[in-house]
């Protein structure tokens, strides 16, 4: 009986959304071409980087060094004088700019072993690091094979084999399509369920509810899982159709398994919704509660940026935050084909804190109601 | 009796004066449905006329029309001698006209004080300040609103709301008031106090013109003129005399009744209210209080309220608005907690856990509870699996409830497409279909016309004598009060009196139930005023209009009072909102905390592991090399391959080394020797990282090594490269994140305060007052747009001191550039947010429209992380374009770069252009009149 009244109030929202075509086209738009643009527009680490050199040498070598910078990996080199190089950077023009010192290709064959400058925008911190290793392994392979001619170069006794699983070219896209989808999940699904609260209340269509025989807890689980399906829905469409599909991106677990962790993040993710709707009294003011929690959450979660290098205080907080176990798992099943062995930990994880949202949803969502009647 | 064919052709007689406002084959559709067809009507100037019907007929259609709400579809309309459809000369004659639409203060702001929302409308007409104030002191003190000038508007009783409502249309003097249902809802006193200022009013100017749209024939017949409509079309223009005259009948409810098309008029027959049966007292109680009390805070709604209703009873709850019926009713319904008190239903105590009670009663709210975006059907059938009916039955008895209450021809409609009339009874239908025992209906009939409100009650009366359902109503009609068995008269908190009507007309002596209802308020109030010394002085005087309309004269095109009159009413709402300030201000900072420190690009502690199958000093030392840094925490050895591949997929480690057997005596012996490296590649970016330090700490173990083994003329390259970091010496996050994540916040927290600002006008109702006024769209945005724009400038200040004192990141190029971006930022941040309001129709598409506008492109294509340059397809066009790229760039140039203004010249250029574009934009999307 219970559960008949749970499906039936669910259904209910289910119409509800069918009935908002600019609700329907901004999920659509939300799960294909946002993801398609965020996931394209997504550079390689280093990509069209923008460097600059500054030739005061102007001999083969350093003609050489500077026809080694061509894209994908760097814009080609724009040619400037060294005046111009400290205004350009300022103006965000280059990343880089390299300044080869006037004879350094005589100093080289002399062995004087000259020096070359390498100056790094250093606020752009995706491209500094990287790129300055970059920039040196190039310009050192450079000199060596300029120098072959000349000298005899001894193979390093020790080579490193380096090898990236999972992902072997470090294809970012790969990376940032998934990501996105994974956003998206947790925005839509705090969004649709506790603004559609928010509207019921400003309608005055829950407190006809309450008079009627359901409780708070049919009322708030009928919402729950039917925010929950469409969501459910439109990333299994997204992962399919758009991440799959349209982007190319290899995905090595199970996608079930995947969907059955995101339905146990959209578990935790609507009742967080129901919460937020009940502690806003109007949408102006959801509105900007959603920006102050949506943000950390995406950003905190390790999507943006890894967790191991968040202070600790932050890493212990966000323990408690259901995207955090939810950008794991999904990490682990989609790119490392982890299975349930693997990821149970986070599917545990994500019962408890879903839980316990919906515990306390429930009891504020009985309270407001109590106040606002 | 004269025979009256009314659909056939309606009979016209010339207006008595000149008239105000001529429509000519006006027609007006929503979608398929006709609101209006083909109207031709003059209406006379100087008079009041009156506007009758039943519901959803087009008198609101029409009145919107001529007011200059709604856009003309078809026909042509001219008022005060000028064509409706110009909008040159809607902007010169809308001073000259008031319109006050449906609904309970629908065009005021509830968090406005009285006087506030008085004085927005005075600015808005370009009234001086002396000017302003003497008007609305006059109109406050003449409707008796003076005492309560401070009280925000949505805390007033209902024909309080009004009153204000009337002060606000009147406060620039108009020739024309456009009045639609202003008493629907209203309990009698108020309504002959709100008809007596009308009264007032029109002595002191004589030649306004009154159009009023009414549900009470009893208002309408002191009216000088009445148009009658159904159905879209005109069924009668004349005085209300020869109306009578003309159908030969006594009252306007009947006269009406009597123009209705017969096909309509067949199933109307007058109430007839069978007695109760005799014994019917001696049956069981269905409703008992005993001292039922609530408190809000020291503010008592409910004072003690008793009383019993026996089964089968129809018991009528009367009083003024705001008097606690609503709260008493709530209680009943387990909705609220009494204070003090107890409430019985069918015996048991009211307990809100009790899901069985629940399903005996039925309730039906003032305000409409139905689901919008459900039709009739999906409506009807919800609620009868709500309460639990049999599935099989349920099909019949929707049918049932439909034939009965008339919705048969709209079960595939949506609500909001039906007149408020039928919105009613379906909500009467909802709270039915379960065949409840006891109905606690909320003014149910209010706003509906009689023809439907004599149909609703013979339903109910034959529920009540022949199904023995009992009847809880609350109304404001009087003939409907008659019709109970017994009354109660509630006022502030208070029962007065209980008995059945007739009786109370009796006890007062009076002729009818208003007057004894009167004579009750009035007494009640008089004895209250002897304590309260800011109970109402009697009306005053009213100004009569000896000012030349102000405004007419000065609606030009722009004009920065009518903007800052927005813009103070936009300030003062915000104001008045500490919550959404707070948010505002407090969450930035917050949020800016939380990014500072959170989104770090310094990768360290990365966890490693090493399946080491030498197990020599040599790869011992290798490990240590990589361990001993403040990049890498070493893990418990890999034991072999099967558990290198495990604990990568689960993500416990992100990088292996595999030292492989005889490493150390290949090294000595020279021959050729590799060490593997595995890299978890699902997080490109701290892939890459991992892969330069890797290479970095085994170049410099190789280094080292060679050192030991060859001295250090061996370490001298042909050539070495000098990096300096600049900007950011130490490659440290936080100098990088703290200056972008400032723009990041101040794209995202303005637009989401903007994206809501008009659209939520739109879904409330009081755009309205923007498209009856002469402001022009691009004042109502700006003025809308100002305070949003200031809080937005403080949020910078506030985050700039914050980035100084917390983050300790001093400005090292010029703070007054960065505050001239951040200016600029702003009002390009709200302009967002205000396209994207202007534009959506319901606060959460705006709200979603808005964090998957602002988010992605900031976070994304503005260059926080990667360099807009580097940036691929749609995702460079619109980093290019958007603000935030710009500002991001000043905000790094003047924080870390140490730049001026001469350095940014390029990136303050875009942020010029996007102000006028996305303003312009927002006018462009913004309409004037309702389509």
């Amino acid at each position: 009986m219970r559960a008949a009244n749970i499906f039936h109030l669910g259904n209910k929202e289910l119409r509800s959304l069918l009935r908002d075509p600019v609700m329907l086209f901004l999920i659509l738009y939300a799960f294909t071409y946002a993801v398609y643009i965020a996931s394209a527009a997504m550079p390689e680490t280093l990509h069209k980087a923008p460097i600059a050199i500054v030739d005061e040498d102007r001999s083969p070598l350093s003609t050489r060094i500077i026809d080694a910078f061509y894209p994908p990996y760097f814009l080609s080199p724009a040619l400037i004088s060294r005046s111009e190089m400290d205004a350009r950077m300022d103006a965000g023009l280059d990343t880089f700019a390299v300044n080869i010192p006037p004879g350094f290709q005589r100093d080289v064959l002399a062995g004087r072993s000259p020096t070359i400058q390498l100056n790094v925008d250093a606020t752009r911190m995706s491209q500094a690091f990287v790129g300055s290793g970059y920039i040196q392994t190039i310009i050192g392979t450079e000199i060596s094979s300029f120098l072959q001619g000349y000298r005899a170069n001894p193979p390093p006794p020790v080579e490193l084999a380096l090898r990236a699983r999972f992902n072997p070219q470090l294809n970012k896209s790969w990376f940032g399509a998934v990501m996105k989808v994974i956003d998206n999940v947790t925005m839509l699904s705090i969004i649709l369920t506790g603004a559609a609260l928010i509207r019921e209340r400003e309608h005055g269509t829950v407190e006809h509810l309450l008079v009627m025989p359901v409780t708070p807890f049919e009322i708030m689980a009928g919402k729950v899982w039917a925010m929950a399906l469409v969501v459910l829905a439109a990333t299994a469409g997204s992962l399919v159709f758009v991440v799959q599909g349209l982007l190319a991106v290899p995905i090595q677990g199970s996608i079930l398994l995947f969907l059955a962790g995101s339905a146990l993040h959209l578990f935790a993710t609507t009742s967080l919704g129901i919460f937020l709707g009940t502690l806003a009294r109007s949408m102006p003011q959801f509105g900007l509660l959603v920006m102050l929690i949506l943000i950390p959450l995406q950003i905190l979660s390790g999507s943006v940026t890894p967790r191991e290098s968040m202070p600790d205080a932050v890493q212990f907080a966000m323990m408690a935050a259901p995207n955090t176990h939810f950008v794991i798992l999904a990490q682990a099943i989609l790119y490392r084909g982890a299975g349930l062995a693997v990821v149970w930990p986070q599917f545990v994880t994500l019962v408890l804190i879903g839980a316990s949202l919906f515990g306390l949803s429930l009891a504020r969502f009985r309270k407001t109601l109590a106040a606002m009647a | 009796m004269k025979a009256v064919d009314a659909a056939a052709d309606a009979f016209l007689s010339p207006p008595p004066f000149p008239p105000v406002a001529r429509l000519q084959d006006v027609s007006l559709n929503y979608g398929r449905t006709k609101a209006l067809e083909r109207i031709t009507l003059d209406l006379p100037s100087g008079s009041m006329v009156g506007f009758i019907g039943p519901d959803g007929v087009g008198k609101s259609s029409l009145l919107s029309l001529v007011a200059g709400a709604r856009k003309i579809q078809s026909g042509r309309i001219s008022v005060l001698e000028g064509d409706m459809a110009d909008a040159g000369h809607r902007r010169a004659a809308c001073p000259r006209i008031a319109y006050m639409p449906q609904g309970l203060g629908r065009n005021l702001y509830p968090t406005l004080s009285v006087f506030e929302n008085a004085d927005f409308f005075g600015r808005l007409f370009g009234h001086a300040r002396e000017e302003r104030e003497h008007r609305i002191g006059n109109l406050l003190s003449a409707t008796g609103l003076a005492p309560f000038a401070d009280r925000p508007a949505g805390k007033l009783s209902g024909g309080m709301k009004q009153k204000l409502g009337l002060c606000c249309a009147l406060i620039h003097d108009p020739d024309l008031l456009i009045l639609d249902e202003p008493t629907t809802g209203v309990d009698p006193l108020s309504r002959r106090q709100f008809w007596e200022l009308i009264t007032r009013i029109r002595v002191g100017r004589p030649g306004m013109s009154v159009l009023v749209a009414t549900a009470y024939m009893e208002e309408a017949a002191r009216f000088d003129w009445l148009v009658a409509m159904n159905a879209g079309r005109l069924l009668a223009a004349e005085a209300p005399r020869e109306l009578l005259d003309a159908t030969g009948t006594a009252t306007l409810e009947e006269a009406f009744i009597a123009l209705l098309p017969p096909s309509q008029r067949e199933g109307y027959r007058p109430v007839v209210i069978p007695p109760r049966e005799p014994d019917a007292d001696s049956g069981k109680t269905a409703i008992e209080a005993h001292g039922l009390t609530m408190r809000f805070g020291d503010f008592t709604a409910v004072d003690s309220v008793s009383f019993r209703i026996g089964q089968g009873e129809i018991f009528g709850f009367l009083g003024s608005n705001g008097c606690g019926k609503t709260t008493t009713m709530k209680m009943l319904t387990g909705l609220l907690p009494a204070s003090e008190g107890e409430a019985r239903l069918f015996g048991r105590p009211v307990d809100p856990k009790d899901i069985e009670t629940r399903r005996r009663v039925g309730y039906m709210t003032q305000s409409f509870s139905l689901y919008g975006e459900l039709t009739v059907r999906q409506n009807l059938v919800l609620h009868a699996r709500l309460f639990r009916m049999p599935e099989e039955g349920i099909p019949a008895r929707v049918e049932e409830m439909a034939r009965r209450f008339g919705l048969s021809e709209e079960m595939e409609s949506l609500p909001a497409s039906l007149p408020l009339g039928h919105r009613q009874r379906l909500s009467l239908a909802v709270a039915m279909i379960h065949g409840p025992e006891m109905l606690i209906l909320d003014e149910p009939t209010s706003g509906v016309d009689p023809v439907a409100r004599d149909a609703f009650w013979q339903i109910m009366i034959d529920l009540a004598r022949r199904d023995k359902v009992t009847i809880f109503i609350s109304t404001h009609f009087m003939n409907e009060a008659e019709r109970c068995d017994r009354i109660s008269l509630m006022h502030a908190g208070r029962v007065l009196v209980s008995d059945a009507p007739a009786a109370l007309i009796e006890k007062r002596g009076v002729n009818t139930l208003e007057e004894a209802f009167i004579g009750y308020l009035e007494e009640a109030e008089e004895s209250m005023a002897d304590g309260d010394a800011t109970a109402p002085d009697g009306p005053s005087e009213i100004p009569a209009g000896q000012s030349a309309p102000a405004g007419a004269a000065k609606s030009d095109f722009f004009s920065l009072r009518r903007l800052f009159s927005y813009n103070r009413r936009e300030a003062l709402e915000l104001l008045r909102d500490p919550i959404r300030l707070t948010l505002a201000m407090l969450g930035s900072v917050i949020l800016m905390i939380v990014m500072g420190y959170g989104i770090n690009m310094d990768v360290e502690d990365l966890s490693f592991a090493v399946l080491d199958r030498d197990q020599t000093t040599l790869s011992r030392d290798y490990a240590l090399n990589l361990s001993g840094s403040r990049y890498f925490r070493e893990q418990p050895p890999i034991k072999d391959h099967a558990d290198l591949d495990r604990r990568m997929r689960a993500g416990e480690i992100s990088l292996a080394i595999e030292i492989p057997p005889d490493f150390s005596r290949s090294l000595h012996r020279g021959s050729p020797v590799a060490i593997g490296a595995w890299i978890d590649g699902a997080m490109p970016t701290r892939a890459e990282t991992v892969r330069g330090y890797v290479q970095g700490m085994h170049a410099h173990w190789m280094a080292n090594l060679a050192r030991h083994a060859l001295g250090p003329v061996a370490t001298a390259g042909a050539a070495s490269i000098e990096i300096r970091f600049r900007y950011n010496p130490d490659v440290k996050s936080l100098p990088a994140m703290v200056p972008a994540v400032i723009p990041l916040l101040l794209m995202m927290i303005p637009a989401m305060l903007t994206a809501l600002a008009v659209v939520r006008e739109k879904e409330l109702g009081s755009i309205v007052n923007f498209y009856v006024t002469p402001t022009t769209r691009l004042e109502f945005l700006l003025g809308k747009q100002i305070p949003y724009v200031c809080l937005a400038f403080l949020n910078f200040l506030l985050l700039t001191a914050l980035a100084v004192a917390v983050f300790r990141l001093p400005i090292k190029g010029s703070f007054t550039a960065l505050a001239a971006g951040a200016a600029l930022y702003s009002i390009a941040a709200t302009a967002l947010g205000l396209v994207i309001s202007a534009f959506m129709r319901s606060q959460i598409a705006a709200l979603f429209g808005t964090t998957l506008l602002t988010i992605l492109p900031a976070v994304q294509f503005s260059g926080m992380n990667d360099p807009v340059s580097s940036l691929e397809g749609a995702g460079a066009v619109i980093g290019r374009i958007y603000p935030t790229t710009h500002f991001l760039t000043i905000a790094r140039g003047t924080f870390s770069k140490g730049l001026g203004f001469s350095d940014l010249s390029a990136s303050f250029l875009p942020l010029l252009l996007a102000v006028p574009i996305l303003i312009a934009l927002g006018t462009l999307l913004l309409r004037k009149q309702e389509s």
